[in-house]
């Protein structure tokens, strides 16, 4: 491939010189890229240079800010975790069964991708409320979930559902039968054979869905808010806590709090990264 | 997956002479595999589909007529009005991005490359709200350009442009991650022979590398478009609310639940579920579509 003939040419040089249209793209890329995003990200940070180290700190960790951390960042855990059994589970029942019904369920599961956030936001507070489907069956037992932390949990279980099952179904597709096969004829039990054949070739997908829906959630504001009541220090997300601050006309404090959220995301965003490529490495050494 | 595949029970056959009739450690039992199958479809009922299910449910509740007097409302057909115009212009805007985006990193070698590729995919890891807020800080009344709007005239934030910019910046990503591993896995061969034999460039593109990407192309306009008339979290930040103005039809959907609406809140949010349903179906086609193409193509040694 006359492609990879050279990669180190200097910096935005094309190696390939054959095909035309190389700094038409390019230039516009950037410049698409720098006016859309870029530009606009990096006024987040400057803003907030603005505030001093303390001044930024104090309000990073104000007692309402920390509360709405420990929501947000505790609830995104647990539904990412709840995604992470379960989606194991759909990935595994629509690859390997057959049951009727099955392309449709398949179909829907991007559901959650497709469907707009305030939309799902007004079914699941609808559903829970007190007189809804399953408000009506759980708050006579005691289980609140309208208005309440547990609502934020249900939200963003709702959103992160596809992460998990999108991750681990390509790899449980591509998985070599043979693996088990040889397996079994060692005498190893299935339950043997998941764990030491199954579950270490599709960990990696695992954990790759496990961050996609946990950075998925940190930032989720849409499904959040209609069933979370929004009570400040029990039931606030972050990302509503900088449109409060946004709507006090507090555009320091709110893009402070922004910022923070934005170097976790970029943390995340990395790790999903290095998680993808582990992943694509022990799929080349399967195939 | 096959039940013809006794292969591997071939090999093993000339040293046991009568294998035993216990099932190989490949299958689970049959109580297993329909309690796994009960689990997930209950889990997915649960979560995905009573909910989907509920959205109809409520917003017919009150009968046809309500529901179409709420879909028909000066205000509802405004807000549909405004979230087609700002799909109209935010989706032709990526496409042309994602094909530009696309053609430079799969068709040459550069260095940087994979953090131009990361850098794509930032606005998916930023929150909506954040998404918001960068244009409130850059052209809002205290912003960068503020004052100079002002003194100009301009409205960006509370006013359409900025709905447009948000969404923009939301739905930048989609066509040019569906396009970037598709053009690269089909290499620069077909490009170079067309233009070794005199094509120029833009004859290359339309004849060469639109039909062989235009699946691809679709999936992601699909997806893009799916957001662009969805997006909630960072329009919300920058629309204002004003009625009849600038709502989209999430946030007139929100507008109308927090009056206690309920009727005409889940009727304009039943016209987003059924463009949920639309862009699922979509989708299946294209999947459709690519996955022969993909294995017409493997067949090929």
């Amino acid at each position: 491939m006359p492609g990879s003939r050279a990669t180190r040419t200097g910096v935005l040089r094309a190696s390939n010189r054959v095909l035309p249209g190389f700094g038409l793209s390019l230039g516009y890329t950037l410049v698409y890229l720098s006016l859309i995003v870029l530009i606009p990200l990096s006024a987040a940070f400057i803003k907030t240079a603005q505030l001093s180290w303390l001044q930024f700190f104090a309000v990073v960790t104000a007692p309402r800010v920390m509360a709405s951390y420990r929501l947000t960042f505790g609830a995104s855990f647990g539904a990412a975790l709840i995604n992470t059994v379960f989606g194991l589970l759909v990935a595994w029942v629509l690859v390997r069964y057959r049951f009727p019904g099955r392309r449709l369920v398949d179909a829907l599961v991007d559901l959650p991708f497709a469907l707009p956030t305030a939309v799902a936001g007004i079914a699941l507070a609808g559903l829970f409320s007190a007189n809804g489907w399953f408000g009506s069956l759980l708050v006579p037992l005691g289980i609140k979930v309208a208005f309440t932390p547990l609502g934020v949990l249900v939200a963003l279980t709702f959103i992160g559902l596809p992460f998990v099952v999108r991750t681990v179904q390509p790899v449980l597709e591509e998985l070599p039968r043979e693996l088990e096969e040889a397996a079994a004829t060692l005498g190893a039990s299935r339950m043997e054979i998941f764990r030491r054949v199954v579950f270490p070739i599709v960990l990696p997908s695992l954990l790759t869905g496990f961050a996609l829906a946990f950075a998925r959630a940190i930032g989720e504001y849409g499904s959040v808010i209609f069933i979370a009541g929004n009570m400040p220090m029990v039931s606030e997300i972050t990302p509503l806590l900088i449109i409060t601050k946004l709507e006090q006309y507090d555009y320091a404090g709110a893009t402070a709090i922004a910022v923070v959220m934005l170097v976790v995301s970029f943390m995340l965003l990395l790790a999903i990264n290095a998680l993808q490529a582990w992943t694509r490495r022990r799929q080349g050494a399967l195939t | 997956m096959d039940p013809a595949t006794p292969g591997c029970a071939d090999v093993t056959a000339p040293s046991v002479p009568n294998p035993p009739p216990r099932p190989l450690g490949t299958d689970e039992p049959r109580f297993v595999r329909w309690l796994l199958i009960a689990i997930a479809l209950g889990f997915l009922t649960l979560f995905l589909f009573v909910p989907l299910l509920f959205v109809f449910f409520e917003a017919l509740k009150k009968g046809i007529g309500v529901y179409l007097a709420a879909i028909t409302d000066p205000d509802a057909v405004d807000a549909i009005k405004l979230t087609l115009l700002t799909a109209l212009i935010s989706v032709p805007l990526n496409l042309v991005f994602g094909v530009a985006a696309a053609w430079s990193i799969a068709k040459f070698n550069f260095r940087g490359k994979n953090v131009l590729t990361t850098l794509i995919d930032l606005p998916f890891s930023v929150s909506p709200v954040i998404a918001g807020l960068i244009f409130v800080l850059l052209f809002g009344l205290q912003g960068w350009f503020g004052p100079w709007l002002r003194e100009h005239d301009v409205k960006i934030i509370f006013a359409v442009p900025g709905i447009v910019l948000a969404t923009v910046f939301v739905t930048f990503p989609f066509v040019a991650r569906e396009l970037i591993p598709l053009m690269q896995a089909q290499g620069t061969e077909q490009e170079e022979a067309a233009t070794v034999l005199g094509a120029n460039g833009w004859q290359t593109f339309w004849r060469i590398t639109l039909p062989n990407i235009k699946w691809g192309l679709l999936y992601g306009v699909i997806l893009c478009n799916a957001r662009a008339m969805g997006e909630f979290g960072a329009v919300s930040v920058v629309s204002g609310h004003i009625r009849g103005s600038t709502n989209t039809l999430p946030l007139q959907a929100e507008i109308l639940y927090n009056e206690y609406q309920f009727s005409a809140a889940f009727a304009v949010a039943s016209l987003l579920a059924l463009l949920a349903l639309v862009t699922l179906a979509l989708k299946l086609v294209v999947e459709r579509n690519t996955h022969s193409r993909q294995s017409s193509l493997e067949q090929v040694p």
